[in-house]
């Protein structure tokens, strides 16, 4: 016996899993959560009524799941989105997927039906881990109380590192209902997930090797620049090496559009001069980008005549599609950092000659003394009276690749759109989204008529918390690219493609936004400017040429130089 | 070509599912794929036999790395491996052709588990290459069901583990 008494061990602290469950999501930094409400969420939403969470409704989980993701790519930080079970759940499906192509941190959080009912049919009841398991990076269940708040700090560690990505946690409504014992967070310990994070020397000698001794390289970037933080260190080594950049759809803002080094987007409606550049370069480095067949077109003459350097964290996007003759795992910004250390300046005026000689000869064009409202004239307003400052949100389509094309990008987040799923209606929960994460900075929704139809229900919810988005609708009456390929491949026959639209400017109005339509050229300016100085959610309505299509374009699996719309883009010239 | 991928895992619900929903996702061939626990009870060993060629199946193999409740994948092409199946074949055996039918058992160093009025249930264990040349074997007899288990496989010590 000692005289010694052991410290007595304090009273263990019980809460119920919902209090858990908010105390953990604090403890990550969530500042902001979007979600809906529903009978097997309860718990946790009445911890939420005190928690210093801002929460944000939508009008439907799509929405929400779209306002966090793009709250998620305005800020780099994870999005946090919750839903009910069942219908809440399955709801969230095309958020998580469109999240999940795009590689966007987000946790998802969904309630579930109490665990001893699991898998009898209940009300409300779906296997939401079986649904969503293809379209996350991670999902799980919680069946012990005390597994709750670990799930919730594993989850946000795999959203958020590696090649980030949605990760659900389904969350039995007992679990949050139980009782449990408050315990130290311990760190997070997965076996099967390992990040890498050193890059490999070797690979990365060879890698300059090859740009020290290439005549034609050509850097060709894309979302994983602006995941990664890695704009200034590409923009330096873009500049260092003195290499020309071309970007993915999501890589628009790696390196500003107004530097001389940028060949803007590449791909089926790139811009002609990237795509000849990259069909002629003879070393093409590949960063953050993972060569889908919207950039590649015909892989097999894809940037035929050059050695490729292919630099990705996800081993698995390495030699997916194309072999890389030098594969580099790492972190884009470290293996960027690396890279710069041992590239050297090149001159190469040739390259650079026949660029310029590209660039001078198709540029992007549109028919500027037509009468009617072209829809590229519209986002060139835009860009004008933004000064290129603002943050842009589209929905997917015509007027998607139009905004690629016509506004120039110059940092990184300041583009936000749905690349991979290519998820209509992403635009105006999206532009909700960013607007929460950047109170007082301009955000636009330059979105479709098609596209806006599928979420406009959103506006409620802009509304409600007074977030002063801005949409305008680029209106052709038409799912305008279904159009375009049926004008182009399908004989003119406008299967389905043509929609009967509601005044959106009254419907904007009936939600408490401002709304205004705008049918003639000489209207544009003044509608912008309006709409620019208005501090509530508004809506703008510009009555666009119908039949205008997006040029140049590269027919699905033709060679990217076999573009077609140049000689349309030289007739105007 | 046939590779075969040893893969362990957590001993998790729905690590299955992943693995099954990933390859049919993808679009590869499971040859086979089979499932069973380790000696330590947090893990499972799965051996999925997969057919393409190289690039593919480097690529079902990094898919597998990806998936966060697979441990550690390892593609055995090029190694020096023991692999064994399991089979289990019930052979249409009448009195008059059951010496034959034994004399053929024990050529296959094979064993006769059950045996029933017309026929007799066959354990055969070991390659694959072994399993298919009894069936080729036994067809002229009349099989009437065959349950195999796929293939299991570990590396020999002499190459893989000596380095």
């Amino acid at each position: 016996m000692t005289e010694t008494t052991a410290p007595s061990p304090a009273k263990p602290i019980r809460k119920p899993g919902s209090q858990i469950i908010v105390d953990t999501l604090v403890e990550q930094g969530v500042e902001v959560m979007f979600g809906y409400l529903g009978g097997v969420v309860l718990p946790l939403f009445d911890k939420l009524y005190d928690a210093p969470i801002r929460f944000i409704i939508p009008r439907h989980e799509q929405g929400g799941c779209h306002m966090a993701d793009a709250y998620a790519r305005a800020t780099g930080k994870v999005g946090v989105v919750v839903a009910t079970s069942g219908p809440g759940a399955t709801n969230l499906t095309t958020g998580l997927a469109t999240a999940m192509m795009d590689s966007i941190p987000l946790v998802a959080i969904t309630g579930q039906v109490r665990t001893d009912l699991i898998g009898n049919d209940a009300f409300q009841e779906a296997d939401t881990t079986g649904i969503t398991r293809p379209i996350t990076k991670h999902n799980s269940i919680v069946k012990d109380p005390n597994r709750l708040a670990q799930t919730i700090r594993e989850a946000f560690y795999i959203a958020s590192t590696g090649r980030p990505g949605p990760v659900l946690v389904d969350i039995p409504v007992d679990m949050q209902v139980a009782e449990i014992e408050v315990k130290p967070a311990e760190p997070v310990n997965l076996p099967g997930y390992k990040v890498r994070s050193r890059v490999h020397n070797r690979q990365i000698s060879l890698a300059a090797e090859a740009i020290n001794a290439s005549q034609k390289p050509i850097l060709y970037v894309g979302g994983g620049i602006i995941i990664a933080n890695a704009a200034a260190e590409l923009s330096e080594l873009a500049h260092k090496a003195n290499i020309p950049v071309t970007m993915t759809l999501l890589g628009l803002g790696s390196i500003d559009q107004g530097s001389e080094l940028s060949l803007d987007m590449l791909g089926m409606h790139g811009s002609a001069y990237a795509n000849f550049a990259v069909q002629e370069c003879d070393l093409l480095i590949a960063v953050g980008a993972r060569f889908d067949d919207r950039v590649t077109g015909k892989l097999k003459t894809f940037a035929s005549k050059a050695k490729i350097i292919h630099i990705d964290i996800d081993p698995a996007s390495i030699a997916k599609n194309l072999p890389a003759d030098i594969p580099v795992v790492g972190d884009a910004k470290e293996t960027l950092v690396e890279l710069l250390r041992e590239v050297q300046h090149r001159d190469r005026p040739e390259w650079f000659a026949q660029i310029a000689e590209w660039k001078k000869k198709y540029p992007f064009r549109y028919d500027k003394r037509a009468h009617a409202i072209k829809p590229q004239f519209v986002i060139e307003e835009i860009l004008r009276q933004t000064n290129g400052d603002a943050t842009i949100v589209t929905g997917v389509g015509q007027h998607q690749m139009w905004t690629a094309q016509f506004y120039r990008f110059k940092r990184p987040r300041q583009f936000i759109t749905s690349g991979g799923l290519g998820t209509m209606g992403f635009g105006l929960p999206a532009a909700i989204g960013a607007q929460v994460a950047l109170p007082g900075q301009t955000v636009i929704d330059i979105d479709g008529d098609s596209s806006f139809n599928m979420t406009m229900n959103e506006l409620c919810t802009a509304v409600q918390y007074e977030l002063p988005v801005k949409v305008c609708i680029i209106n052709n009456g038409y799912m305008g690219m279904v159009r375009q390929w049926q004008q182009l491949f399908y004989g003119k026959r406008y299967s389905c493609s043509s929609l009967k639209n509601p005044d959106f400017a009254t419907v904007a109005r009936a939600f408490g936004a401002v709304g205004m339509t705008v049918t003639e050229k000489k209207g544009v300016a003044d509608a912008v400017a309006a709409m620019l100085a208005e501090t509530h959610p508004c809506v703008v309505d510009f009555h666009v040429d119908r039949e205008e299509n997006v040029w140049p374009m590269v027919p699905a699996g033709k060679s990217l130089h076999e573009m077609n719309g140049l000689d349309i883009f030289e007739s105007m010239a | 070509m046939k590779h075969i991928l040893s893969a362990l895992v957590l001993n998790r619900p729905g690590v299955l599912a992943h693995v099954a929903g990933m390859f049919a996702a993808r679009a590869f061939n499971i040859d086979s794929l089979t499932v069973g626990r380790t000696d330590d009870p947090e893990l499972s060993r799965m051996t999925i036999v997969v057919i393409g060629d190289d690039r593919v199946v480097e690529q079902v193999r990094k898919q597998l790395a990806k998936i966060v409740s697979i441990v550690k994948v390892q593609d055995f092409a090029g190694q020096d491996v023991v692999a064994r199946d399991l089979m289990l074949v019930s052979v249409s055996a009448p009195p008059e052709k059951r010496p034959e039918i034994l004399a053929l058992i024990e050529m296959f160093n094979a064993k006769v588990v059950d045996i029933g009025p017309k026929f007799v249930m066959v354990e055969v264990c070991g390659p694959e290459t072994k399993i298919e040349a009894f069936i080729d074997a036994a067809r002229s007899y009349g099989i009437r069901n065959v349950v195999r288990t796929g293939t299991v496989a570990m590396a020999r010590y002499s190459r893989s583990q000596s380095e």
